[in-house]
């Protein structure tokens, strides 16, 4: 059925997965005051918030199966955002089950930080849904303070504060560039909504108004920083290093994801008509964030500001996606995401359980020797750091995501070769990161005064074991997941063939 | 997982067979189980750790950890006192048990399909899931079930299981006990993917899989140098082979287009009969069952795979990975019976291999080679089966071949054991294997000695144990076909093809008198004579558990009465070439198609002739070896004189492994080692390109780390720089 956003019982039953998420996590952030902060009041809130995230997934499904779809409205419902809000809900329920045991070891005892973990959720799962700017920047502020906050969560650390602090103020620096933009679109178009802005476009010709094109730019700008694409990546490895190492990892997974998604709907529905205009700049900032991020990571020695390098290295590849504009390449995004969200929570989960307590540096060589002391530990490192890389069979989804994506990047009318090779190449290069620390814990032997290994509770270990298994059995059965992931990809928003014959291959 | 479920109608649709794929995921199970229980042993360091278990000495099965310990009183019957493995209860169980219930699984398939035969005109093909789903090339997992592959998992089922609860027996007090039937498990798995898989590609990862299988079983005993190296080199002749393979499988996708099995059997009514394309296709597959079966020219790696385990021989070496070429040959009937040159090399290629083989079988002293090139020379007589188109023939020979020679390795494997434990007892380092060591065992194993000598007069074709009529079938295939068929109108090398059928048919005949000589000759050294194991050593001789002579029976068994399943006409009367029928859907058209349409038919004066033939050559050799033979001129191994002459030169396999070195691998060795490591890895590949490209781009990276100050005005310069950057393209166009 089509559902008629204007009728209010309509808009709730549209809504009913984000209000139950929402409403959930402000009573959960009553019964977070209602005690004092303790280890085990942060774990009973820690299970509380599980408890949510499963039930908004069961209500995910169910309003996904009722099969309703909306024309118009502000807000979408098709099968890229349920299958988006899947993606952010498994990163959410991974990073919560993972803190409320690294808290403890942390020495962080606030409640509240689950609910933060919730509410950034809830915007991303507002971003996955919107198809309004005023929609899109509601998501994205309120995705994005709770993830200020949540970066400096560890208020006795130094480096967490400064971390969060550099984040806060670039984040409303970006903010500035993004909302200006949207600004200067409504301005051009007299329309906040994405079809209507598309439809306006047209109708009025406006794809060289250089107000139009300003505005294009400062949202690319704005989402770019979001996703942490280069030169706009900045904060990230900082933020990563002081974040909490569960956090840094719904950073890296989870925001990204969300970004990605209004990222691909803002491209995809609105700036399609244009496409020649954007592409060849879209291109240039993938090739430089795979080139830049790719090249200093090779460099760095500490395993959080190279995984911080490595996810921006993962926005360039998203990145070749967004610019090959077609329903498969949204489906590969989307297969790519649910690769990367496994891939990042278990190694997040790996480098948390390895941190010494009460310390955030995690310095590569750290892992040495891993394998002959807690060999599980390695195995599963090995598996997550193999999928970044996209390595077949022992990599398992990872490879599967990127062959979708080259394979969508050839087969766009863009005809992407360019791009797909730098993807190839810049991927040899992260063989070169990836794999040291898979030497470092297989090969080399343990530093005799290598500090003990504490084991990882239950609920780490559950999630260190559910993604390497998604990972390597998935990779196997692609044919499993790729259904849902194909269908979750919408096509460009129809628009004059004319408008499409500008020259898009930089 | 999801099933597709074949189009009804298949009259195996609703049947056990929906549930074959069972079949594969039970030894898996096995695998993963096992493999698990050996990987916590090693977590748990202590006395269960196999890093502590200490040396191995070649194939001694019956190897004990407590080698160093103090002197223990090793009676046989109070079993060896080597701390067994902890987890060993529960493996015995385990590995066994998932190839028995297997097995189970099989045989009820197999009386399913023997309901259905009426119906079954078209293989059951069960497509378990999509593999790749990408562009023009969609590869599924699709298991078919047909009669062809239903012979070889009975097969692979039937014997694994055999020789599974004979390992129970033989490993029992191995430190590797769990990572052994682990090992094992997968390579049944492996090997029923192999036959089960219903195109190439499966059938490739099969390939591989039972490969590397072969590889870590080889080298189980690692820690000896001698056998980490034949693992080795078994993995590495087998590329050349899997070159061969990839090659054919590129050709057969770039113009038929699909590479399933039926795919293939349809779209090669396209191909040109004896055409160049077709030939090729065929010649790569050959040269990729030369690697896998250990033909001319890299049959080199199976003598060396004996280091393994025996039962590792018996399964792997002998009984089904060594002859998925021939299989996979029948499988690929329809292209080959449309390329006369390339089955006319085929057939070839294998008479010359069981000539080679066999006279290098004829002086050798360990007991394990002489079988190895028993089976290198059995493996020949298969390719002279399914080369000149008889295909049935060809599989039915590669069914009594598992069935006889894995009794001849178990029981050699029970020799060897009963040897080791004598040597062990004593603290004695002589060579369990060599047959100098050996003689008078009868009286010590006398059941062993028993179903070693029927499956000796199988191998050698004494009538009716299985090995006569199959041997047999082959022979009369080939005489059949120097007439009246597309391969003898073909010319090979310029040489009719009715000649060159000749030729392989007295080849054959010689081979099969060698056969029989070197069996013979093996046989009187290790059972008959006087004993020469040793004074000291003799009291501890003893016949192996009933866990291992088991299996031994039942092998027996099977050796002298395997060869009913296809009786020639001749013989008998409604029993007649029943597997012959059996596999009519699956390689008769093929079959019919080298005949040029008619049954082969000899005159009975003709057949009887070859019966004759068959047997008095047989007969003739066992009575050599009987008359050459001297066991009682035997010394021991270590007072034996040196060989000259021709014998130095069997004895030393004609010298084939040396040549290969001088020619083959030494070159490439000084290539490697001066052009391609000094000058091009190291000096171009490793310091220019990787680790002047790693220097670049550390260089680079680290360049890049300078501009991350920290500082959060440097940031926000980079990110204005940016916006900067990103505007003017947007604005100036």
């Amino acid at each position: 059925m089509i559902y008629d956003l204007a009728v209010p019982s309509q808009l709730l039953a549209a809504l009913l997965p984000d209000l139950t998420l929402m409403g959930g996590a402000i009573l959960l952030l009553l019964a977070a005051a209602w005690r004092p902060e303790s280890d085990a009041h942060q774990r009973l809130i820690g299970r509380g918030a599980m408890g949510l995230v499963v039930l908004t997934m069961g209500s995910v499904i169910a309003t996904a199966l009722r099969g309703a779809t909306v024309t118009d409205g502000p807000i979408a419902m098709d099968g890229f955002r349920w299958t988006m809000d899947l993606v952010i809900l498994l990163g959410a329920l991974g990073t919560i089950a993972i803190s409320t045991e690294q808290h403890v070891r942390d020495g962080i005892k606030h409640p509240e930080s689950h609910v933060l973990v919730l509410f950034a959720a809830s915007g991303m799962m507002i971003l996955a849904a919107a198809r309004d700017l005023m929609v899109i920047f509601l998501g994205i502020e309120i995705m994005s303070v709770a993830v200020y906050v949540l970066a400096g969560l560890n208020r006795r650390s130094s480096r967490a504060a400064e971390g969060a602090l550099k984040y806060f103020l670039l984040g409303a620096f970006a903010t500035g560039f993004l909302l200006y933009g949207m600004a200067l679109i409504y301005g051009a178009t007299g329309e906040t909504r994405l079809q209507e802005i598309a439809a306006a476009l047209i109708r009025h010709s406006l794809a060289l108004d250089p107000m139009f094109l300003v505005g294009m730019g400062l949202l690319l700008i704005g989402l770019a920083f979001k996703v942490a694409a280069v030169p706009f990546h900045m904060w990230a490895p900082d933020v990563y290093d002081g974040a909490p190492a569960p956090i840094a990892g719904f950073m890296a997974a989870s925001v990204k994801a969300a970004a990605f998604a209004t990222f691909l709907r803002i491209w995809y529905e609105t700036f399609y008509s244009v496409y020649g205009l954007w592409a060849n700049t879209v291109a240039w900032v993938a090739i430089l964030t795979m080139v830049v991020g790719n090249v200093v990571a090779l460099s760095q020695t500490n395993i959080k500001r190279m995984l911080a390098y490595s996810s921006i290295v993962h926005s360039g590849y998203l990145l070749v996606a967004v610019t090959a504009g077609t329903a498969v390449a949204s489906g590969a995004v989307t297969f790519y995401l649910l690769a990367y969200t496994l891939a990042t929570l278990g190694a997040f989960a790996v480098v948390g359980a390895l941190q010494p307590v009460g310390e955030t540096d995690a310095p590569i060589a750290s892992y040495e020797g891993l394998w002959t002391v807690r060999p599980w530990l390695a195995v599963g490192m090995a598996i997550y750091l193999l999928a970044f890389l996209g390595f077949p069979v022992f990599g398992g989804m990872g490879f599967f995501a990127k062959w979708y994506l080259l394979s969508a990047a050839i087969a766009s009318p863009g005809r992407l070769v360019l791009l797909s090779v730098i993807v190839v190449l810049t991927s040899v290069i992260s063989a070169g990161y990836y794999l040291s620390i898979i030497r470092a814990m297989f090969m080399k032997p343990r530093a005799a005064d290598a500090p003990e290994i504490p084991a990882a509770g239950p609920l780490t270990r559950t999630v260190l074991v559910v993604a390497a298994v998604l990972i390597v059995a998935l990779g196997i059965l692609p044919g499993q997941i790729t259904p849902l992931t194909a269908r979750s990809g919408f096509a460009p928003h129809p628009v004059d063939p004319a408008l499409l014959s500008i020259p898009a291959q930089p | 997982m999801h099933t597709d479920l074949p189009p009804t109608g298949h009259p195996l649709a609703d049947t056990v067979a929906r549930f074959a794929w069972l079949i594969p995921v039970l030894p898996l199970l096995g695998f993963l189980a096992n493999g698990f229980l050996s990987l916590r042993a090693a977590a748990t360091p202590g006395p269960a750790d196999p890093s502590a278990g200490g040396h191995h000495h070649g194939d001694h099965g019956a190897h004990d950890a407590a080698h160093d310990a103090a002197p223990h009183d090793h009676g046989h019957e109070d079993g060896h006192h080597a701390e067994r493995h902890p987890a060993a209860g529960l493996v015995s169980l385990i590995g066994p048990g998932v190839l028995l219930a297997a097995f189970g699984l099989t045989l009820a398939v197999f009386l399913a399909m023997r309901g259905a035969r009426e119906g079954m005109h078209a293989p059951f093909v069960m497509t378990l899931f999509q593999w790749m789903p990408t562009g023009s090339l969609s590869l599924d997992v699709a298991f078919q079930l047909d009669q062809l592959s239903m012979v070889m998992m009975l097969i692979i089922t039937g014997i694994g299981t055999l020789i599974h609860l004979f390992s129970v027996g033989y490993m029992q007090d191995d430190p590797g006990y769990p990572r052994y039937f682990a090992y094992l498990n997968l390579f049944v798995f492996f090997m029923l993917i192999l036959v089960m898989g219903a195109s190439y590609p499966l059938m490739f990862v099969g390939w591989e899989g039972v490969g590397l299988c072969s590889y870590l079983l080889i080298g189980f005993w690692f820690s000896e140098q001698a056998n980490a190296d034949a693992g080795k080199k078994a993995f590495i002749v087998n590329r050349i082979g899997d070159f061969g393979m990839l090659v054919a499988m590129f050709l057969l996708f770039a113009n038929l287009g699909t590479l399933s099995y039926e795919g293939v059997r349809a779209g090669a009514a396209e191909l040109v009969f004896g055409g160049a394309l077709v030939t090729a296709i065929c010649l790569f597959l050959f040269l990729g069952a030369t690697g896998k079966s250990a033909q001319i020219p890299l049959f080199v790696w199976l003598p060396d795979a004996m280091a393994g385990p025996t039962p590792v021989s018996a399964l792997i070496h002998a009984a089904t990975m060594v002859t998925a070429g021939v299989y996979m040959i029948a499988r690929s009937a329809t292209l080959f019976s449309l390329a006369p040159v390339a089955q006319l090399t085929v057939a070839v290629v294998g008479v010359l291999t069981a000539v080679f083989a066999a006279t290098v079988g004829l002086k050798q002293w360990d007991i394990k080679k002489v079988l190895a090139y028993s089976t290198v020379s059995q493996l020949g007589y298969m390719f002279v089966g399914v080369g000149v188109g008889a295909y049935t023939a060809g599989v039915f020979h590669l069914m009594t071949h598992a069935f006889f020679k894995a009794l001849l390795f178990l029981g050699s494997g029970s020799v060897i054991y009963a040897m080791h434990r004598a040597y062990h007892a004593t603290h004695n380092h002589a060579d369990a294997q060599d047959m100098r060591n050996m003689g008078g065992l009868t009286a010590f194993m006398p059941v062993t000695a028993t179903l070693m000598w029927i499956a000796t007069l199988a191998i050698a074709g004494i009538p009716p144990l299985s090995g006569f009529v199959s041997k047999d079938e082959i022979l009369a295939a080939v005489f059949a076909r120097t007439h009246h068929s597309t391969l003898a109108e073909a010319t090979w090398l310029g040489i009719p093809g009715s000649v060159v059928l000749y030729g392989i048919y007295a080849l054959g005949l010689a081979a099969a008198l060698m056969t029989a000589v070197y069996m013979t000759r093996m046989m009187l050294y290790t059972f008959h004579g006087p004993n020469r194991t040793g004074e000291a050593e003799r009291p501890h001789l003893a016949e192996a558990p009933w866990i291992m002579t088991g299996p031994l029976v039942v092998l027996g068994v099977l050796s002298a009465i395997g060869g009913f399943v296809n009786l020639p006409k001749l013989f008998g009367g409604g029993m007649a070439e029943i597997l012959h029928h059996w596999l009519e859907p699956v390689v008769g058209e093929a079959t019919l198609q080298v005949t040029l349409g008619e049954t082969p038919h000899l005159s009975h004066a003709t057949e009887y002739a070859l019966i004759g033939t068959a047997v008095a050559i047989a007969v003739v050799g066992i009575a050599l070896a009987w008359a050459r033979c001297k066991p009682a001129a035997l010394v021991p191994a270590a007072e034996a004189p040196a060989e000259v002459g021709l014998e130095k030169t069997l004895a030393n396999k004609w010298y084939v492994d040396e040549a290969y070195d001088r020619a083959v691998v030494q070159p490439t060795l000084e290539v490697s080692r001066t052009v391609l490591w000094k000058g091009l890895d190291t000096g171009v590949i490793d310091g220019l390109f990787v680790n002047g490209s790693a220097y670049l781009m550390r260089g680079l990276g680290w360049v890049g780390s300078q501009l991350q100050t920290g500082r959060v005005g440097t940031y926000a310069w980079v990110l204005v720089l940016g916006a900067v950057a990103i505007l003017s393209a947007f604005s100036f166009r």
